[in-house]
């Protein structure tokens, strides 16, 4: 239900931001037509800009992110129960380029290899025996990435 | 990239002392209970990926092993109780109990539960105490085998595991095919499954002594088994397998599936030396 409404809130964002700077729809990249090249994807993905409030949302939300469970962050200290599995996030955008941070949010292991544990969030490439409901579906849609990209280009 | 990530977990560590985390190892404490000194921490065997194997109390909160501590507070010492009745009790067309061919359990069952998954010849595959219990109802007292985790498969199995408490893990991967068995239990420990592409290992190799959320990651041994999970009961180890394998968005195995029975003979040996601490008590 909570993730329902989180998703429909994330898809009026992107719409309302789109017609709101008159973005060219130029459309969304399907996960296997993304080209990773040194560490970084150009474009936005959904071919929109993001929200970071909607990305903030999605972030902590367990169902979509959760980017908490493997990440520190001390933009969001009022959220019980940060893992750390992954480092902290803490001044991320200082680190990385937007470009950079889209690389890593849609397909981790692009970035830093096969062996990291961090899911590929835009990504088809999976593991075995996946759900059946969630074969050939990613774990965020493309403008959750662009609004979680947008949201880490905020913690400076 | 590597001295970001670097700096990042120093930074993160600095975090973690201040906010008075406990985390990163397993705890410095020892484990006794009625008297029995608990083996929490072993030399693992050769070819183990870690130097020293721990126990999963080891990674608890102090409330949560002083529970397993103490048998009176132990929420499932009544499972022992309940497969202690079901040990004696008569069913099925032969009118036998557990009890009409093994006696007295403190005897013929001690330090059994130890030494499972054992080679079974008649049906070719590795046997662990569930389906062991089902081989003598079957066979021995005509009675049905019991369903996974009902009818008080559960109750006996913690109470013949019981009959081992403090005895050291160790299982014989001479017998039959075990070796076969523990190569596809590696197999399946190293093999990343579902959605969000993990295996066995990254949590409980790659990610142990770190928090996942609100969880300590410990190695993931299967010595306290069956135990009692303060936010679902009484859980068998093909129910904690399925639990975590459903956590990464894969499909489940089915219990006592060929998986599931490879996975078991190899996660046991990864406790080797371990004391036998069914039934444990976990969050
Ligand atoms: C299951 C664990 C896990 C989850 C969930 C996870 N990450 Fe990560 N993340 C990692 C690990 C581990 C690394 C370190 C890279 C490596 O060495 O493998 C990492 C690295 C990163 C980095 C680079 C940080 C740095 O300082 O180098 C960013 C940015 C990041 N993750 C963002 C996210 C976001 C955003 C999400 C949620 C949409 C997320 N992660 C979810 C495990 C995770
Ligand atoms: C997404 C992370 C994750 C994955 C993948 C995972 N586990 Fe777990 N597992 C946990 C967490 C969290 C716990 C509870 C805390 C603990 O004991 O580590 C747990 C607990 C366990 C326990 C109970 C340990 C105890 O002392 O109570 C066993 C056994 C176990 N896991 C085995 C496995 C096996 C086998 C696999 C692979 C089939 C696996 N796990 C995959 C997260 C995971």
């Amino acid at each position: 239900m909570k993730s329902g409404r989180t998703i429909l809130g994330a898809f009026a964002g992107g719409i309302a931001l789109a017609v709101a700077f008159g973005v060219a729809s130029a459309g969304e990249m399907a996960p296997g037509d993304i080209k990773i090249e040194d560490n970084m994807v150009a474009m936005s993905v959904s071919g929109a800009d993001g929200n970071a409030e909607e990305g903030a949302a999605a972030f902590k939300n367990r169902g979509l992110g959760n980017c908490l469970a493997c990440h520190v962050n001390s933009a969001m200290s009022k959220e019980l129960f940060q893992g750390n599995i992954g480092p902290s996030l803490d001044g991320v955008a200082e680190r990385y380029k937007p470009e950079e941070l889209r690389a890593i949010v849609v397909n981790s292991k692009a970035v830093f290899g096969d062996e990291t544990v961090m899911p590929g969030f835009y990504s088809l490439d999976v593991g075995k025996h996946v759900r059946e409901d969630l074969v050939g579906k990613t774990i965020l849609t493309s403008q959750q990435v662009e609004d979680i990209v947008a949201y880490l280009t905020t913690l400076k | 990239m590597k001295r970001t990530v670097i700096a990042a977990a120093m930074a993160l560590g600095a975090l973690a002392m201040s906010a008075g985390w406990a985390n990163a190892d397993p705890v410095d404490d020892e484990l006794e209970i009625d008297g029995v000194k608990m083996i929490t921490r072993a030399k693992a065997p050769e070819g183990h990926p870690f130097d020293e194997v721990y126990s999963g109390w080891l990674f608890r909160e102090a409330d949560t092993r002083a529970m397993e501590a103490d048998s009176i507070e132990n929420p499932a010492m009544t499972a022992v109780d309940d497969g202690e009745a079901m040990w004696n009790k008569v069913e099925g067309t032969a009118g036998k109990s557990c009890a009409s061919c093994h006696g007295n359990a403190s005897e013929s069952m001690k330090d059994v539960g130890a030494h499972f998954p054992k080679w079974d010849a008649s049906t070719n595959k590795p046997i662990n105490v569930e389906l062991q219990i089902n081989k003598c109802r079957t066979e021995q007292m005509g009675a049905e085998a019991l369903p996974f985790d009902k009818g008080g498969q559960q109750e006996l199995t913690t109470y013949i595991k019981y009959q081992s408490l403090g005895t050291p893990v160790s299982i014989d991967l001479s017998q039959g095919e075990m070796q076969k068995w523990w190569d596809q239990g590696k197999e399946l420990y190293y093999t990343r499954t579902g959605q969000l592409n993990l295996s066995c290992a990254s949590c409980h190799e790659v990610g142990m002594g770190k928090m996942i959320r609100a969880d300590h990651l410990s190695q993931g041994q299967v010595n306290g088994f069956p135990l009692y999970r303060l936010k679902s009961g009484l859980t068998s180890v093909h129910n904690r397998f399925r639990g975590c394998i459903r956590d990464t968005r894969a499909e489940m195995p089915k219990a006592f599936s060929d998986e599931l029975m490879a996975l078991e003979v190899y996660v046991t040996w990864r406790g080797t030396g371990l004391s036998v601490e069914t039934p444990a008590v976990r969050h």
